[in-house]
């Protein structure tokens, strides 16, 4: 029996500049790493939706107002980006941190990982 | 990953900011390429043992001008030594540079070092190759190869721009609004032939096709100088969405097939997606321009998941908007194959035969009116101009494209 089930939202940020120049064989590399974690985490039954998102200068945003005002960006200031998530189950902190470390470890750039727990989960339906 | 295959990427990345700055510091090519190599060489062998720095493009740029102001030291004791307050501290200065580099000189830096590379005064080929050398930083031996050229002919080409470069009053301070508009175009079209020298010789020859990644990387590169440019957007949508094909582009023999014929699901998604996101935020800009045509051209290819529900009319539209923002024989030729598809062979010819006297030696010309008269059961006038497409062919897939399509006539006259 399980406990309670807590998901969590593992937040990857790194600098697109530098994972923008990964050749397609490092590219690979690096996701090929990622994938045994990954294989690992859903073999455990505990790995949600996985999402890899385009660079920062494909994204909109659309600032909340009266009248929603939709801008371009957003424009990357900031060394390091939101690149893409995965939702995780985990018990505990600890072992929240734990996934995120086994994901570090096979990633090995200089970035971090955000661990946020979910308040609301729906996980949709858009077929495999 | 590896320590070095981060530290690779991570100079890689920095590349254009760190010798955009250097070149600001000794507005010289050479002096700015030396020190950035031993600034890279000082990296490879701190960075694994320090970690990381907070900023690498920062700290290469400190590195490589102490070393460089060291080497004059060397060379020229009674030279006036540099203030210490620039070598002394490397932490407290790479924060303080990382601070100011985060403005608008890191932007000014690297457009400079593009536009250096694409000055007027240089023949194209030699723009691509200093722009692959300069900003890239590809070998001497790769961008040879790719040219098809041996490795002192490419260095003394690209030698030789650089002195040019060094002769011509290139302008180091920081561009006005006006100049800085010209640049960007002038840089916009320096990738755009980086990214067709790969293109137009992929089937044939492999080893160019890394120019397209390369030219992709630079439209990037120039995208997050610029979030905001329609142009910048359109540009590198276009690049994605042609390369997305690449895969299909050639059968297993290396001849061309041709956009209809093309198995779909061998182009790139990941391409296509981010090609699509990027074109349909350019169009909201509400500023049209002919990268951003184009690449809704693209798009619009992209988008349908068979041929047959390809939007011709819309491409026809696209191509009018393109003769009128730039009107080129080429660009009605491309229109007429769109017109052909909406209105028939007859109205498409009609269209394209005006241009004649102008595309005689183009050979995309009588290969597309060669098909038109084919569709219209002229097979004698088709032969002709598919004859004439053979002599022009640029590559020998073409030549062989175009055979196939004179094979397919022999019934009709020699049964």
């Amino acid at each position: 029996m399980k406990g309670p089930e807590m998901l969590y939202a593992i937040l990857c940020y790194d600098s697109e500049d530098v994972v923008c120049s990964w050749t397609k064989e490092q590219d690979d590399a690096a996701m090929a790493r990622l994938g045994a974690v990954q294989r690992k985490l859903a073999a455990e039954g505990r790995l949600g939706p996985v999402a890899r998102l385009l660079p920062t200068t494909a994204a909109t945003t659309v600032r909340k107002g009266a009248e929603p005002l939709v801008i371009d960006g957003p424009f990357a200031e900031t060394k390091e980006q939101l690149l893409g998530f995965y939702i995780v189950e985990c018990e505990t902190l600890d072992q929240a941190i734990e996934t995120a470390g086994d994901l570090a470890r096979a990633s090995s750039s200089s970035g971090a990982y955000e661990l946020r727990p979910l308040a609301v989960f729906r996980p949709g339906d858009l077929g495999a | 990953m590896t320590d070095l295959a981060w530290i690779d990427a991570a100079l890689t990345a920095a590349r254009p900011q760190a010798l955009g700055a250097l070149l600001r510091y000794f507005r010289d090519l050479d002096a700015a390429e030396e020190a950035f190599q031993e600034a890279c060489l000082r990296a490879l062998g701190n960075w694994p043992r320090k970690g990381p720095p907070r900023d690498p493009a920062a700290w290469l740029i400190l590195v490589g001008r102490n070393a460089a102001i060291d080497q004059v030291r060397h060379r020229a004791r009674q030279q006036p030594l540099p203030p210490d307050e620039l070598i002394s501290d490397l932490e407290d200065s790479e924060a303080a540079m990382a601070e100011r580099l985060d403005g608008s000189h890191y932007r000014d830096d690297i457009l400079r070092l593009l536009f250096i590379c694409c000055h007027p005064g240089l023949p194209a080929t030699q723009q691509i190759a200093l722009a692959l050398r300069i900003v890239s930083g590809l070998p001497v031996r790769r961008i040879a190869r790719a040219f098809l050229v041996g490795e002192s002919a490419m260095e003394q080409r690209i030698t030789r721009a650089k002195a040019r470069i060094a002769g011509a009053d290139v302008p180091f301070e920081a561009p006005g609004p006006v100049e800085r508009a010209e640049r960007l175009a002038a840089v916009s079209a320096m990738i755009y032939l980086v990214f067709n020298e790969g293109y137009s010789a992929a089937g044939e020859t492999p080893r160019r096709a890394p120019l397209c990644d390369e030219a992709i990387r630079l439209a990037r590169l120039l995208l997050r100088l610029f979030p905001a440019e329609p142009e910048i957007m359109g540009l590198t949508a276009l690049l994605l969405l042609q390369h997305a094909r690449t895969p299909a582009r050639f059968d297993a023999a290396g001849a061309v097939v041709l956009l209809e014929d093309q198995d779909r699901a061998l182009w790139n998604r990941e391409m296509i997606a981010e090609g699509l996101a990027l074109i349909d935020k350019a169009m909201r800009h509400r500023r049209t321009g002919p990268y951003q045509v184009q690449a809704a051209v693209a798009a619009l290819h992209a988008r349908a998941s068979r041929p047959e529900e390809t939007d011709w009319a819309q491409i026809d539209r696209l191509y009018a908007t393109l003769e009128r923002l730039q009107p080129s024989p080429v660009v009605t030729l491309n229109r007429a194959v769109a017109v052909a598809k909406t209105r028939g062979p007859e109205v498409a010819l009609a269209l394209i035969e005006p241009l004649e006297s102008r595309l005689s030696g183009y050979f995309h010309f009588f290969g597309v009116k060669g098909a038109l008269l084919m569709q219209l059961g002229r097979a004698d006038d088709a032969r002709c101009a598919l004859d004439r497409a053979i002599a022009l062919a640029n590559t020998a897939a073409e030549a062989a494209h175009i055979r196939q399509h004179l094979d397919r006539l022999v019934p009709d006259t020699d049964p």
